[in-house]
């Protein structure tokens, strides 16, 4: 991919509010034209605030922000022509839904018919079309929700930011509004700068999502990808769920390592992001890759496991094993009839491949 | 108010004196100002309310006092006469000019210091309040004297402009304290907001800050308004002849000779006070039903 298709990019971009102590360190990353882009992370990872200062609300303390290839340090907020949808909404109160659209389209002095016209494309894009002549206060929140998302696109921007947008919602309208997001994105053929500590908002809609934590960008990658190839033990930790060990190399077999755990048994993983013998490194399973009774020799990790606590989830059963002394490894087993008779207190044999067991750095 | 069930005898005799304790402060709060109302239509010139005027007779009541008060003294024969000339109209020009002008200047300025203060980067902001608000805490006659020394050094005595700042001076602590508590609710990602959408920070502080804070911005100028309107001692201090307002004129006729013009002058600065707070209060309203709050 050349430049030429970047729309945004953060070259070297360190932010610090009190002088001392940086929030976001050396941030490199480029948005392509068209990408819907989420930025993942805890709260003071740092991603908010890179957002604001692509906004142009923060200056950036060192290095270099650029928007179609010019660089925006310099640009005033207000000459950035950035969408941008705001976690509370900030839809203006004194107006009427209406106004709050137009409020683009003055400032840019668009004539009042073509002004008209756009405001009641938009409202008609969010379902809203009725809704023009009510106030902020009298929207419920999910309409208020999407005044907010026609608001930022009124005025045709090619790049939108989205600072937690879903936060206030209630679950089943986060979940219809992420969908809406989605389709709005894929048919405007806008790009997306989204914010949002919760993954499973990333996972739906991105089609890339940055990690943050600790002012670093610990794997920027496709959902899918995250998910099955975590590159560190924070990444693995905090998108999806994932059954962790922590170990000693014992053996370098190019691919794969071996790994002494606490209690002395040894479990081969995938080398991922590990040294060489000797080094400390966190193993990562996820519990859908686990096989309970796996045929004697079909996995190199067969172990036994106590199963403590079975919960019924209806298309699985979730279950709760002492394995290798930890008592908090999950696994999930698919609802078939050949697991139907698991009771807890079962002691079986559970097992694993190399390939599904990752070899990650010794965090915390 | 319907005591709750579990209330003891006690508690009951306490809630009953307290119920009466707050009707005696009402009245004390207002009778005085009810007094002067029918006192004002009195036709003896004599400050108290006659046996006649008890017993509702008609010929004890004349708008005398209010002729006189507007000037037209054709008929007025008797020692008020002496009363009778302009300087009510004059002084309540004077008042008026001196309370706009000093009122608008201290909305300007104090909503602009409100801004400033209520800035997180602003260094030093509670010792630039506390010297903002000082006019309201350090006695008015210590402020008076102040100024009269200093305007006297500064050529500012004895002359209009001198006035107007010094009302601003007291107009303008009421405007950054109403300003500065309606910044507190307001929603600062609004200006972001119309940054994002285009506005310059000009543009969007008319368009957007400005009538979210206006509420706070009429009310700070009515108390400004008020104050500058009644105030005596500053004007006693520092103003000269030309400076006569109303307050002064009452103050002058009240020493000099005890005429029911100033009853009548009361009479009609109550009535004014009332419409005016009744006027700004629905202003207010108004605008707060925009921001979307209903009023309690």
């Amino acid at each position: 991919m050349s430049n030429n298709d970047h729309l945004v990019r953060f070259v070297d971009i360190q932010k610090s509010y009190d002088g001392e102590s940086l929030v976001v360190k050396n941030l490199n990353l480029d948005v392509a034209k068209g990408e819907f882009l989420t930025m993942l992370g805890p709260s003071g990872s740092g991603k908010t605030t890179c957002l604001m200062m692509l906004a142009g609300f923060e200056p950036a303390t060192h290095g270099e922000i650029y928007l179609n290839e010019q660089p925006i340090n310099k640009v005033p907020p207000h000459k950035r022509g950035i969408g941008m949808v705001f976690q509370n909404y900030a839809l203006f109160p004194h107006m009427t839904v209406a106004e709050n659209l137009a409020f683009p389209l003055e400032v840019r002095h668009m004539d009042k018919s073509e002004r008209e016209q756009r405001v009641n494309r938009a409202l008609d894009m969010v379902q809203l079309g009725a809704f023009g002549d009510r106030r902020p206060a009298q929207l419920s929140g999910g309409q208020a929700q999407r005044v907010a998302v026609a608001r930022s696109l009124v005025f045709d921007p090619d790049l939108v930011l989205m600072d937690e947008p879903l936060g206030a919602l209630d679950k089943n309208l986060r979940e219809q509004m992420q969908y809406e997001i989605k389709h709005i994105h894929e048919n405007l053929g806008l790009t997306v700068v989204y914010v949002t500590h919760d993954q499973s908002e990333a996972l739906t809609m991105s089609n890339r999502i940055a990690v943050f934590d600790d002012g670093i960008i610990q794997q920027c990658a496709p959902p899918e990808v995250l998910y099955e190839e975590p590159e560190n033990a924070f990444c693995a930790n905090f998108i999806g769920e994932n059954n962790r060990f922590l170990g000693e190399v014992k053996e370098d077999n190019g691919d794969t390592v071996k790994v002494e755990i606490e209690n002395h048994a040894t479990v081969v993983a995938k080398k991922v992001n590990v040294g060489g013998v000797g080094d400390r490194s966190t193993l990562s399973l996820r519990p859908e890759r686990v096989t309970v009774n796996p045929e004697p020799g079909s996995v190199p990790n067969i172990f036994s496991g106590l199963a403590e606590e079975l919960i019924y989830l209806g298309d699985h059963i979730r279950t709760r094993f002492t394995v290798l002394g930890h008592d908090d490894f999950i696994v999930k087993i698919p609802n078939s009839a050949v697991h139907a008779h698991l009771k807890e207190g079962d002691t079986v044999n559970i097992g694993w491949n190399a390939e599904d067991c990752r070899a990650l750095d010794p965090s915390d | 108010m319907a005591l709750p069930i579990y209330t003891t005898p006690g508690q009951r005799v306490w809630h009953y004196c307290y119920m009466a304790f707050c009707v005696f402060v009402l009245f004390f709060l207002v009778a005085p100002l009810v007094a002067v109302i029918p006192l004002s239509f009195t036709s003896s010139p004599f400050l108290n309310f006659t046996p006649e005027m008890l017993a509702l007779d008609p010929d004890a009541f004349s708008i005398r006092w209010y002729k006189s008060l507007f000037g037209m003294c054709a008929d007025v024969e008797d020692v008020a006469s002496t009363m009778c000339h302009n300087k009510w109209m004059t002084g309540a020009g004077r008042s008026l000019y001196y309370a706009v002008i000093s009122t608008v200047l201290a909305t300007f300025l104090g909503t602009l210091a409100a801004l400033g203060l209520s800035n997180e980067h602003m260094p030093a902001k509670r010792a630039i309040m506390a010297l903002m608000i000082s006019p309201l805490i350090v006695p008015l006659i210590i402020t008076a004297a102040g100024m009269a020394f200093f305007f006297a050094k500064i050529n500012l005595s004895n002359t209009d402009a001198g006035i107007i700042l010094a009302y601003t001076i007291l107009g303008m602590p009421f405007v950054v304290i109403t300003v500065t508590s309606t910044l507190v609710g307001f929603d600062r990602s609004l200006m972001r907001a119309g940054a994002n959408l285009g506005g310059t920070p000009t543009y969007n502080f008319f368009k957007i800050q400005m009538p979210l804070i206006a509420p706070g911005m009429i009310s700070g100028a009515l108390f400004a308004f008020i104050t500058a309107f009644d105030e005596i001692v500053i004007i006693l201090f520092i103003g000269g002849p030309q400076q006569h307002t109303l307050p002064r004129q009452m103050w002058s006729g009240i020493r000099q000779e005890i005429s029911p013009t100033i009853l009548a002058a009361a009479t009609i600065l109550v009535l004014f006070s009332v419409l005016l707070l009744t006027t700004l209060e629905l202003l207010r309203r108004r605008s707060e039903r925009l921001r979307g709050i209903t009023p309690h």
